[in-house]
């Protein structure tokens, strides 16, 4: 299965159309041997599409999907070296556990010997922490269980790229948090490619090492969690990948000036390929900070409406007079309760200008 | 509203038991009770004629519920791969032959019969070389024929709702993991239909072992259980009709429950 090929998977100029829907609108993509991306947009945005056609049970209406350097337009599923991990698992009801996850081995040509498969399906049910389960009807096991039975099924095959359709929604907080660590462990121990497709952006950016935001079947970027949650190209994805409070303004000439609304202006980082005009301003919710003092430049000053406490922070609702609502999350801090800003409060809002990220309003999503 | 349904089940039910009952009655008389006696199955069960018309019926059963068996499950498994509109064209065919009237597909099936042999005898008597060409004519062939055609929409609705249930997430799995269609269909989807397979064989078969109307016009010389049955009652209604008709009745309520049986919902236990 090794080959000098850097990409596991790639799309080239791929377009997905079923009749009249287009599910997928020409996307070019690369996926290393070794990473784990992850597909993550709102729903009907052609995650699954995307996924489902690296798995042979759909073909591009245009362009082509690579596994491995070769071009896979008319590969059966079944002929693919690749595995999926469905949403519902899709386990084999008459089967039990290790019959399930013995499946893909039994039907590899030339045969494997039976002790063979037996010792490597015991294996991946102790990578998954599931020994000594192996007699079980899969009926018989909680969701969480079900769930790391599909995944041994898929991982005893040591495919080259393991595909997974939002495999962790059916759980809850917890054991998602747990599963997501688990799988990343998994990833990094076997070091096959993952493919992830998610609507959930905190399971995007924890998980993966690139992210590859789309709508409406387009993608809107690739990058690192970094790179998307820092950097994000557009208004789009800025307000997808957490979330962002929203300013209109006036950029001024020379592009290092914002005014705003209400007159006040803005310093900006000057990072951008902006003209001068209408712009709108994104400020992620941890990028401001909140004081009760009078200070410094960028500040805005306002009055807290609403606060709530989120254990490991606090997040404020801010008004500023002119501008509307802002959403501020802060540290807690060691300080007392006293320390926190109360509702009603004046206070003052203020930013670095390399937090402010500008954007057309044309490309207003 | 009470009163009505009592009557409703009265009404259905009394002619049954009053078959059962009398078919222990130790006299002849319909009429009046006069003791406990099973003799009456005795004579049922050494009457030649009977037991030659419970074997016809037994052959076209078997035949007829096995081919609509094969057929209705193909035809189940085919209408899984065609489009939408077409599935829909095809599923009111086979619900619109459920619901015709015994006796209209049995004069359709004689009358189509009927112009086939003759077509296909001329035929054949134009090129057989000796002297007496073979005749095709009503028979088993045709009874067979008749309910296999009709049962077999029978299967292929019952198959068809239990692969509408399970859905294409486990066909897809089979496939992702390498297995080919070919055995992806003996090792996952043939396991999970088999018991809505042999239900519909059942019911096919007990459709078929207790059809009289269909039978009837196409049967030919033919006698089956329920035209023996309606042959015997012209010459009165003895207590040895009213054996069979407990035997038929006992053994279509099993195939009936063991059908029900094997279609009981299993998300209830998975
Ligand atoms: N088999 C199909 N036939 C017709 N349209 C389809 C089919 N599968 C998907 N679509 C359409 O294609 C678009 C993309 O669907 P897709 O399942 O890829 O979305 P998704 O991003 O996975 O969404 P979700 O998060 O809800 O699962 C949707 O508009 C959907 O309605
Ligand atoms: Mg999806």
């Amino acid at each position: 299965m090794a080959s000098a090929h850097p990409n596991d998977i790639e799309f080239r100029s791929v377009t997905k159309a079923y009749g009249a829907v287009t599910a997928v609108r020409n996307i070019n993509l690369a996926v290393p041997k070794g990473s784990f991306l992850a597909l993550l947009g709102p729903s009907g945005c052609g995650k699954t599409t995307c996924l489902r056609m690296i798995g042979g049970f759909e073909q591009p209406s245009e362009g082509s999907v690579l596994i491995d350097g070769r071009e896979m337009n008319g590969v059966p599923a079944y002929r693919r070296p690749v595995n999926m991990v469905f949403q519902h698992y899709a386990l084999f009801p008459h089967f039990n556990v290790e019959q399930n996850v013995a499946y893909g081995l039994k039907q590899m040509r030339p045969r494997i010997d039976a002790r063979e498969i037996d010792r490597r399906v015991q294996e991946a049910l102790s990578m998954v922490r599931l020994d000594g389960f192996g007699k079980r009807r899969t009926h018989e096991m909680s969701g969480g269980q079900q769930q790391r039975v599909a995944l041994a099924r898929a991982i005893v095959n040591r495919p080259s790229v393991l595909l997974l359709d939002e495999p962790l929604a059916a759980l809850d907080k917890k054991l998602r948090s747990a599963m997501q660590i688990e799988l990343q462990t998994l990833q990094r121990e076997l070091g096959i490619t993952f493919v992830l497709v998610t609507h959930d952006q905190e399971e995007a950016l924890s998980m993966a090492d690139q992210v590859c935001v789309m709508s409406a079947g387009r993608i809107r970027q690739l990058g690192s969690p970094q790179e998307v949650y820092d950097r994000p190209a557009d208004l789009f994805v800025a307000d997808f990948v957490g979330k962002i409070n929203r300013l209109n303004g006036r950029l001024e000439p020379g592009g290092q000036m914002l005014r705003l609304a209400d007159g006040t202006a803005l310093a900006t980082s000057g990072e951008h390929s902006l003209p001068a005009g209408p712009v709108i301003a994104a400020l992620r919710p941890e990028a401001i900070r909140l004081s009760r003092q009078e200070t410094g430049p960028n500040g805005l000053r306002g009055t807290v409406t609403h606060r709530i406490f989120l254990g490991s922070g606090v997040e404020y609702a801010v008004t500023v007079a002119g501008l509307g609502d802002f959403l501020v999350t802060a540290d807690r801090g060691q300080g007392s309760e006293a320390d926190l800003a109360a509702p009603g409060d004046a206070v003052t809002l203020s930013f670095d200008p390399a937090a402010v990220h500008l954007f057309s309003p044309s490309e207003a999503a | 509203m009470r009163a009505l349904v009592t009557f409703v089940y009265l009404f259905l039910y009394t002619p049954i038991v009053l078959i059962v009952l009398f078919s222990f009655n130790a006299g002849r008389n319909a009429s009046e009770f006069v003791g406990f006696s099973t003799e009456w199955y005795g004579k049922a069960l050494s009457n030649a004629f009977l037991m030659e018309a419970l074997q016809n019926s037994l052959i076209v059963g078997f035949t007829s519920a096995g081919l609509a068996t094969l057929f209705g499950t193909m035809a189940a498994l085919g209408l899984e791969r065609v489009s939408a509109k077409t599935r829909a064209v095809f599923d009111a065919l086979f619900a619109a032959a459920i619901v015709v009237p015994g006796v209209v597909i049995g004069i359709a099936t004689l009358v189509a019969l009927v112009e086939v042999f003759g077509l296909a005898n001329s035929l054949i008597a134009s090129v057989w070389p000796g002297e007496a060409p073979p005749r095709m004519q009503l028979g088993f062939g045709s009874i067979i024929a008749a309910h296999g055609l009709f049962t077999m929409a029978l299967v292929t609705m019952i198959v068809k709702a239990r692969i509408a249930s399970l859905g294409r997430d486990i066909v897809e799995a089979s496939s992702d993991l390498y297995a080919t269609p070919m055995t992806t269909f003996w090792q996952i989807v043939f396991p999970q239909i088999l018991p809505s397979v042999l239900a519909g064989f059942l019911l096919a078969f007990t459709f078929s072992f207790d059809d009289f109307i269909i039978a009837f016009f196409v049967a030919g010389s033919k006698t089956t259980l329920p035209i023996y049955v309606f042959a015997s009652i012209r010459r009165g209604v003895t207590p040895e009709i009213n054996a069979i008709a407990a035997m038929v009745l006992v053994a279509s309520l099993i195939l009936i429950l063991s059908a029900r049986f094997l279609m009981r919902d299993r998300t209830a236990n998975s």
